[in-house]
């Protein structure tokens, strides 16, 4: 199987952007190459590059971007090839897949016409060979009735039927190496394991090397034959997946490889106070009919039932279009909602904007979205003091600015950088901002949603260990949403887990992760945890 | 408190304070070398508009009725040749017959003879005129029959010419500068003020009463504009206000679609979202939150709007629904200007010239704006 010829040969890259700040290197000198047939990952946290690499020797680089340096394909120097015979290795013999599905595939036409197009171009078939083309390619990335979704449009389509799709297109013209950038980031665990079962099979069968680029270390540990570490576009460590997992020398690896959450949270007693107790909440939304279709509904959550006590961390996993974003905003009553939700022995269901707004101090929320959840146009400190303004309306721009500080300072920010906007911070200083946010008011209860999961996995460890330390420091409550289990596991002592909008499986954290009862839930632990088990268990049953 | 904040190490990295996205923009802006221009031109048009008519030469409602149409020139008028002719036929005008005339700098000298004692009060008969003035006699015969006339003459000078009615172009086309300006920015600042709060309230509220602040703006865009001007007119009379009312009316209606639209997708934003978590009013989300983040393609949409009323204007004055004489604008004078387009053209070259080195700018600087401030390369 192990052929040693290298088709892929990168030699001292180096990328530049030009900004308004000067010169930017992402990628400062970097040697790899790819073997015939061979898996290689490239390993990395954000900003540090590992993108940028493809891109340059692919010629995809933005407008301010110069590259430097060698790429070759077979001999054959990329890098400042024109571009039409550039294109005659670019998508033919290298072709890329990446992280967003949606976005990668034009809306307006239909799967069948988006596989077959280039191949009737490029490769010169007629237009009904091209069509049995397509249809043969959607059976080999196991689409369920090919025929019928030839027909179809993107936005029929789920996130990993998306990237089947886009598997699909990539493997047309026999490639000999398909780079995949972050192929799987924007998925659900499940289709994860899927996705890279496909890939894994597509290799075997049709001999490719796989150039597979990801900040996530399981996928490595489960997939390649190689990996690169790469931290500010430098390539620090090199080696087989086993050397690097078992025997990792430089320090920033050793960092990566226990960067998985770790810790327990012990339950709370049974005699704490409950704050927090919601009954049978059901979330439906509408849409209205039009002048000739019918309205339809779409219950998001369905009787859902939650206690908190005080001190206590209850999460809440599911994958994406479980409900469970939907329920943790319908407890703090930002969207309407059925059932019963009682805050310290008051009912708060439905009621309206300003007769809730005293009871929104002590209910706080964070966002996933580092960057969508701050305002672009207003400083750090207003952000954070916003609150204030709103349940404090007597303290004086003096206080409220000392009040900033000390959020910030609580968050392990500098204070100094209150007069600040937020496009200059990173995503983990982000999240410490909306943290802050939340605390400044001195909340008994914060609703957590998904407040990790932009983040870096080293950046994740801080960002828990800041929640830590607030719940102990101001005996918090926290509901924690989430669909990294690694997470909700360090910090909940209570799990939920939702699918379709119900609750399949609840109990203590340890009961949920040890003794799954659900085969939902057990699905959803081996993909998180056993990613290696379930790719051997996939290629077995295929063989 | 702030020495606190300033004993804290800064990160080695961030040497700039903040900048926020404005400062950024700006920093883009200043390298569009087009855009620049342009607001050099504008400003040096703003100039004009406020202090021109009351630094230039001539009053721009002053007849000079010596001096109709005549071409734009940069000498001064009278012409020297021309001064001669002009006093004699002035002296005869006044029964005197002109014998030796002369002309030493800005002082004419004549002397006159008349069949009848000269009455000292001649002199008026060459003030009357726009080319003497200040007119005296210095010697008189003993007979009274003939006088040495001394009298000033004025020389004007008319760089873009005059009018129709002999008045100065180059003040007229200034003073015209100023309403132009004056209505493209109250007309946009009305457009502005009511189509964000009313965009901004429209799209925050949603559902019903959307559906109905949007219909009213579907009715007010049926109406035909001009036949809405000239009903204005017809009920209140000419009058400058009716321009902003008539213009700012209708113009507000784009604006307040533009606004909603980017309120509505805005209101699915998580900032949004977090600050209702807060317990923000609806009035402190619109004033903090929607408002400052649609400002971008509003002050867009404001630097293309301006020259549109600007136009609007110019083309309700050229069917004469506009501002009303002696006060102008560039729209009439281009209009007055077509009509004596061919014993004048330069009547119709300076303002079309003026007017559309404006408009120039103004676009410009609106589509630098445009890039400067939603570059897609972000």
């Amino acid at each position: 199987m192990k052929k040693t010829e290298t088709i892929f040969d990168i030699r001292d890259i180096r990328v530049t952007f030009d900004t308004p700040d000067g010169e930017v290197e992402a990628v400062r000198g970097v040697n790899m190459h790819v073997n015939a047939g061979e898996t290689v990952a490239v390993v990395g946290e954000s900003g540090s590059g590992k993108s940028q690499i493809m891109m340059a020797a692919m010629g995809l680089l933005a407008a301010n971007g110069r590259a430097e340096g060698s790429a070759t394909y077979r001999g054959q120097e990329l890098i400042g090839l024109p571009r039409d015979r550039l294109n005659r290795i670019r998508g033919a013999r290298i072709t890329m897949i990446f992280q967003e599905p949606m976005t990668s595939l034009d809306p307006l036409y239909t799967i069948g016409r988006q596989i077959s197009e280039p191949l009737m171009v490029h490769g010169g078939l007629s237009a009904s060979a091209a069509r049995a083309r397509a249809l043969q390619l959607l059976e080999l990335v196991h689409i369920p009735e090919p025929e019928r979704r030839l027909k179809s449009y993107p936005h029929e389509l789920s996130g990993g039927q998306r990237q089947r799709v886009m598997i699909a297109m990539a493997l047309a013209n026999n490639p000999d190496l398909l780079i995949a950038d972050e192929p799987t980031t924007a998925l659900d665990v499940t289709i994860q394991a899927e996705i890279l079962g496909l890939l894994a099979e597509l290799q075997r069968k049709l001999g490719m090397a796989i150039l597979f680029i990801t900040h996530d270390l399981a996928i490595v540990e489960a997939f390649a034959d190689r990996v690169y570490v790469m931290q500010h576009g430098r390539v620090v460590e090199e080696g087989t997946t086993r050397e690097i997992f078992t025997r990792p020398t430089k320090d920033y690896t050793r960092m990566l490889l226990a960067a998985e959450p770790e810790g327990r949270k012990p339950p709370v007693p049974e005699s704490a106070p409950i704050l927090l107790d919601a009954n049978r909440v059901s979330v439906t939304f509408q849409a209205k009919g039009g002048l000739f279709s019918p309205g339809f509904e779409l219950k998001a959550v369905r009787e859902v039932t939650l206690s908190l006590r005080a001190g206590q961390t209850v999460g809440i996993v599911g994958e994406s279009g479980s409900g469970k974003s939907t329920f943790g905003r319908a407890l703090l009553q930002l969207l309407p909602c059925e059932g019963r939700v009682v805050y310290q022995g008051t009912p708060i269901h439905g009621l309206g904007r300003a007769a809730m707004r005293p009871y929104r101090r002590n209910l706080q929320m964070v966002f996933q979205d580092p960057y969508g959840s701050l305002s672009p146009r207003m400083t750090v400190g207003e952000i954070i003091t916003e609150g204030l303004l709103v349940h404090e309306p007597q303290l004086s721009a003096r206080e409220r600015a000392q009040a900033a500080t000390e959020a910030l300072k609580e968050v392990g920010l500098d204070p100094a950088m209150r007069n600040r906007f937020p496009h200059e911070f990173s995503g983990g200083q982000r999240q410490r901002i909306a943290i802050a946010r939340a605390v400044v008011l001195k909340p008994t209860v914060i609703v957590l949603d998904e407040p990790t999961s932009a983040l870096d996995r080293s950046v994740q460890k801080q960002i828990i260990a800041l929640l830590r330390r607030i719940q102990d420091a101001y005996d918090l409550s926290f509901i924690f949403i989430s669909h990294d289990l690694a997470v909700v596991r360090a910090l909940a002592d209570y799990t939920i887990v939702m699918k379709a909008g119900q609750v399949v499986e609840e109990g203590a954290t340890d009961e949920v992760f040890e003794r799954p009862k659900s085969a939902y839930t057990r699905n959803l632990m081996e993909a998180a945890f056993n990613l290696k088990q379930v790719l051997s268990r996939q290629a077995e049953a295929r063989a | 408190m702030t020495d606190l904040a300033t004993n804290v190490s800064q990160p080695p990295a961030a040497g700039a304070a903040g900048r926020s996205l404005w400062a950024t923009a700006l920093m883009r802006l200043r390298r569009n070398k087009a855009a620049m221009a342009s607001l050099v031109i504008l400003l040096v048009y703003i100039f004009a508009g406020i202090f021109g008519p009351m630094l230039a030469p001539h009053d721009y409602a002053r007849v000079y009725p010596d001096f109709v149409k005549v071409p734009a020139s940069l000498e001064p008028y009278p012409r020297m040749d021309a001064v001669l002719p002009a006093a004699e036929s002035t002296a005869r005008r006044a029964r005197l017959e002109a014998r030796n005339i002369e002309l030493d700098g800005n002082t004419l000298r004549l002397e006159a003879t008349s069949r009848r004692e000269i009455d000292p009060r001649v002199t008026r008969y060459f003030d009357r005129s726009d080319l003497f003035s200040n007119t005296h006699i210095v010697e008189r015969s003993a007979d009274g029959r003939s006088v040495l006339l001394e009298s000033q003459v004025e020389r004007y000078r008319f760089i873009f010419g005059t009018d129709a009615n002999g008045r100065d172009l180059f003040a007229r086309i200034l003073i015209s500068i100023r309403i132009s300006l004056m209505i493209g920015a109250l007309a946009t600042g009305v457009a502005l003020v009511i189509g964000v709060a009313y965009g901004a309230t429209a799209g925050f509220l949603g559902g019903r009463i959307d559906n109905m602040m949007m219909r009213v703006v579907d009715i007010l865009y049926a109406l035909p504009f001009t036949f809405f001007a000239i009903l204005l007119v017809v009920f209140f009379g000419r009058n400058v206000v009716l321009m902003f009312i008539a213009v700012g009316a209708v113009e507000w209606l784009d604006m307040a679609r533009i606004v909603r639209g980017q309120t509505i997708s805005l209101r699915r934003r998580e900032f949004v979202q977090a600050a209702e978590a807060l317990g923000v009013s609806a009035g402190g989300i619109l004033r903090r939150h929607i408002i400052p983040n649609t400002l971008g393609p509003v002050i867009i949409y404001m630097t293309l709007l301006i020259p549109k009323v600007i136009l609007l204007e110019s083309f309700l004055s050229f069917l004469g629904l506009g501002v009303q004489e002696p006060l102008t604008s560039l729209g009439v004078l281009i209009s007055e200007g077509a009509r004596n387009m061919r014993a004048a053209p330069y009547m119709l070259l300076y303002p079309s010239l003026a007017l559309t080195l404006l408009l120039f700018a103004l676009n410009f600087l609106g589509d630098g704006l445009r890039d400067a401030l939603d570059p897609k390369d972000r």
